[in-house]
């Protein structure tokens, strides 16, 4: 007999449909599987039959052939598990063959017959809805996350034993347990209040945060880049409720998520020695890469200048396009990739802080190109991170301002940014292009004058020049002007980022 | 008069095809070109290339003047030799003064005749000290209306360069190869900013790469066009005392600017100074000796030095926290102000030259007076 079983793979941060036939027949007693599997799906076949045994049920001495199709899609995991057993349960007649229709099920199997919850459960639940399933079993442990996808039944089935009783027709499980999202600001976050001083680098997170504008901070070690950066997410706007299932998709197929809703962008810092394809995902199993992990949050690089430059090279082009392309063989993939970049780095490389410091001008300028010139090109402001002096370390607690009353002016000018470029493909100031920096950021008779007085005093580069204006339009969208005034411009100049490729000149 | 004559021309040219021969000849160290760019065209080629080489007409390969003018015009590079009233005559002093100078850039050639010009040299690998005295000094004597001779090197001349320019000033450079050869490459945008508004100067002809002797030999050039030759920091040796000693073989003045002891950059100026150089701490020492102190022009020049001065006290304050080199948290707490309004004020303090920005952000107080 046939049975055709509806499951999911994850490809990357998407799922794809595969539907598993297993055919049961007289012949020489043998377990088969096509369909380009590899070791761990193989190995499906040992685990399903002491599953089936030890729950009970009855493993059919006949030959049975499973094939996993499409058929040219290489699979890997165990995820394929489930469908298996229950091809070889309808298959053989142990459950009624009409009972698994419109229902797909995705999870591992134990020898006990225990199901295992399997990466990218939302990922997985997303694919079902779309295809059309009704209903979706998955482990227990999977089903929160699986049912945030909305639009189909979740039914979470401790054991084999149990998914038997249900498909008979004898069980129901009770809905997954959802348990109440984290609500934002009532959130673990770190809180801005607790950055003693840094009045400039909480100003410069402050305008990049409303403007979506890439960030370096330069400080010397142990000045508070990390800690002051960690703040971010804080500050950025709360994830919508489509960003929210992205984040949490993203983070249940690399195995990161805790089931529930994400409620907080994610803040992501990978180490210095780092490979390029940690930085933007691959691999033979293409995997997300850390700039995917941080898709819709923040992307945090410490001692930028340690990276590799094939490390900070491949973050160029997500960085532009907010997406990772992964070519293996005939298949692309996409991973999103829309994440804000803030780098960190010494002032110089001795990094022993402006008091102390042995580099000459050379050694300075060496090592601030060493920072790759077209990243950089990516980054519109600088700001500088000091250890705060001994008087603000024992200042009153609570007297800075607390991460929600800046989230809230972040948010109003985040708001007049979507209101100005609705229709364009910018979503904010900082990704704006030339024409869309032209367009959007118009100067007054005094402002202009501020830009021009600085090109022709040989400070400001045409290249500098819509960096300074992108800055500008966020800085007066953050006051609640519409209007940028020269203060503004003054503001932009002060916080630009200077690359190195103008320096050399 | 069109700038050279043929004959002038085709003898520049012929240095240029001489050029990698030399290089085969003298490029070691401690070999200099001595007498050998003095010598006539014949005895030039028999030095450089042996008796066998036939006469130069043949190492020329056919070289038409025509066809030469047509590939300067194509690079945008003018030529001017000794028989054009503008050539200056304080470089013919120079036993082995080239035979013509090729010109690029859009300023004046008569720019090159000023009797008062001032050549400023350095190190390659300056100290943050050194790299501001060497843009005072580019500036104060820019903003006064003196040419400002140096060589697009990394490190000081570079310096000089900028900060005349940032003046408005007269600003040449003068190449050890063709003068539409941007080198060293680094400096690209800065020739061609010098390009605008002032004028790079050269011995060799269009396309000519650089080699170990013609840097020397444009020391030379620098010394000759130059009233003063002035060296801030060099290491002990360094071309930048090559220069001062043809500067000091010509007769003309040489200045030093003092330097820490203990530092290697500032061994060759402070033996400078110990043999007599005139020791310089900024541009108004230069404009007194080129006009003297008391003459209407030095005073005129002068008053335009001490242009752009501030009076916003907030202002001043940013100035002096910069100059303590505190963070711009420390620089707003010294001035009293929000991060905002010290962020826009330091803008305005770049500006105006005031302060100058680290390729990573940091602030320095520039040597502008305020």
């Amino acid at each position: 007999m046939l049975a055709s079983i509806a499951t999911f793979a994850l490809t990357g941060v998407d799922s794809r449909e595969v539907t598993v036939e297993v055919d049961v027949r007289r012949g020489l007693p043998a377990f088969t599987v096509v369909g380009l599997p590899d070791t761990g799906v193989r190995e499906a076949r040992e685990r399903v039959r002491a599953a089936l045994l030890n729950s009970g049920l009855e493993f059919p001495l006949q030959r049975i052939t499973a094939n996993l199709a499409p058929a040219s899609m290489r699979k890997a995991g165990t995820g394929f598990d489930l469908a298996l057993a229950v091809g070889v349960l309808v298959a053989s007649g142990q459950v009624p063959a009409g009972a698994p229709d419109l229902t797909a099920v995705w999870g591992e199997l134990s020898l006990g017959g225990v199901l295992r919850p399997v990466r990218g459960a939302l990922a997985g639940a997303l694919g079902a809805r779309a295809a059309g399933y009704e209903r979706l079993v998955v482990a227990v442990e999977n089903a929160e996350e699986a049912a945030l996808a909305g639009g189909l039944e979740v039914l979470p089935v401790p054991s084999l034993t149990r998914l038997v009783g249900l498909l008979r027709g004898r069980w129901r499980p009770d809905p997954p347990a959802t348990r109440p999202a984290t609500q934002p600001g009532s959130s673990p976050l770190p809180d801005l209040a607790d950055v003693r001083g840094q009045q400039d680098a909480k100003r410069a997170l402050e305008i990049a945060a409303a403007g979506g504008h890439n960030l370096l901070m330069v400080g010397p070690p142990g000045a508070g880049k990390t800690m002051t950066a960690r703040r971010l997410p804080g500050i950025l706007p709360p994830p919508s409720f489509d960003e929210a299932l992205e984040i949490t998709r993203i983070r249940g197929a690399a195995g990161l998520g805790d089931g529930r809703l994400a409620r907080e962008r994610p803040f992501r810092a990978p180490h210095h020695t780092t490979s390029p394809q940690g930085l933007v995902g691959g691999g033979p199993v293409p995997r997300p890469g850390e700039i995917t992990l941080a898709h819709r949050g923040v992307l945090f690089l410490d001692e930028i200048a340690e990276f590799s430059r094939a490390a900070l090279e491949s973050l160029r082009q997500p960085l532009e396009d907010g997406v990772v392309e992964i070519i293996r063989g005939q298949r692309s993939l996409a991973f999103p990739a829309r994440a804000m970049l803030v780098a960190a780095c010494n002032p110089c490389p001795c990094a022993r802080g402006a008091a102390d410091c042995r580099c000459n001008e050379v050694d300075r300028l060496r090592y601030a190109r060493r920072l790759s010139g077209p990243l950089l090109d990516r980054i519109d402001l600088i700001c500088d991170v000091q250890p705060p002096p001994a008087a603000e370390l024992v200042a009153r607690v609570g007297a800075a301002e607390r991460s929600a009353a800046v989230r809230d002016r972040v948010v109003a000018a985040r708001e007049r940014q979507a209101r100005r470029l609705a229709g364009d493909e910018a979503l904010c100031n900082g990704h704006m292009d030339g024409r869309a920096t032209r367009r959007h950021a118009v100067l007054g008779a005094r402002g202009t004058e501020r830009l021009l007085g600085s090109v022709e005093a040989g400070t400001l580069t045409g290249r500098g020049h819509d960096r300074v204006l992108r800055l500008a339009r966020t800085i007066a969208d953050l006051a609640g002007r519409e209007r940028i005034v020269a203060g503004d411009v003054e503001e932009a100049l002060g916080y630009r980022l200077v690359s190195p490729v103008e320096i050399a000149a | 008069m069109t700038g050279a004559c043929d004959a002038c021309l085709r003898r520049g040219y012929l240095v240029g095809r001489l050029a990698a021969r030399i290089a085969a000849m003298l490029d070691r160290p401690g070999k200099r070109v001595g007498a050998l760019l003095s010598l006539p065209e014949e005895e030039l080629v028999e030095a450089v290339a042996g008796r066998s080489a036939g006469d130069p007409a043949a190492l020329l390969g056919g070289f038409e003047a025509a066809q030469a003018r047509a590939e300067m015009a194509d690079r945008h590079v003018r030529a001017l030799c000794r028989h054009d009233g503008r050539y200056p005559p304080q470089l013919l002093q120079l036993q082995d003064a080239p035979a013509v100078l090729f010109v690029s850039g859009e300023g004046d050639l008569g720019l090159l005749a000023h009797d008062s010009s001032v050549a400023v040299v350095g190190t390659r690998r300056p100290s943050p000290y050194g790299r501001e005295v060497a843009q005072d000094l580019g500036r104060g004597l820019g903003v006064a209306g003196v040419p400002v001779v140096s060589g697009l090197a990394l490190g000081i001349d570079a310096e000089v360069h900028r900060g005349c320019l940032t003046a408005d000033g007269l600003a040449v450079a003068v190449l050890a190869c063709g003068p539409d050869v941007a080198y060293p490459r680094t400096n690209r945008r800065l020739y061609e900013r010098v390009r605008e508004r002032g004028l790079v100067v050269s011995e060799l002809p269009p396309g000519q790469r650089p080699y170990r002797w013609s840097f020397p030999a444009r020391n030379r050039i620098m010394a000759g066009l130059a009233r003063i030759t002035v060296v801030v920091e060099a290491a002990d040796p360094s071309g930048s005392l090559i220069t001062t000693q043809f500067a000091t073989q010509l007769g003309r003045a040489v200045g030093a600017v003092p330097g820490q002891v203990t530092s290697r950059v500032a061994a060759g100026t402070n033996n400078l100074l110990k043999d007599g150089a005139a020791v310089v701490t900024g541009p108004q020492d230069l404009l007194d000796e080129l006009f003297g102190s008391q003459s209407d022009e030095g005073r005129a020049a002068r008053a335009q030095a001490a242009a752009g001065a501030i009076d916003d006290p907030v202002q001043l304050r940013l100035l002096e926290a910069v100059e303590a080199s505190l963070g711009i948290d420390g620089i707003c707490a010294h001035a009293g102000v929000p991060v905002r309004e010290a962020r826009a004020g330091l803008s305005r303090l770049e500006r105006s030259g005031h302060v100058r920005r680290d390729p990573l952000g940091g602030y320095r107080r520039t040597a502008v007076p305020c």
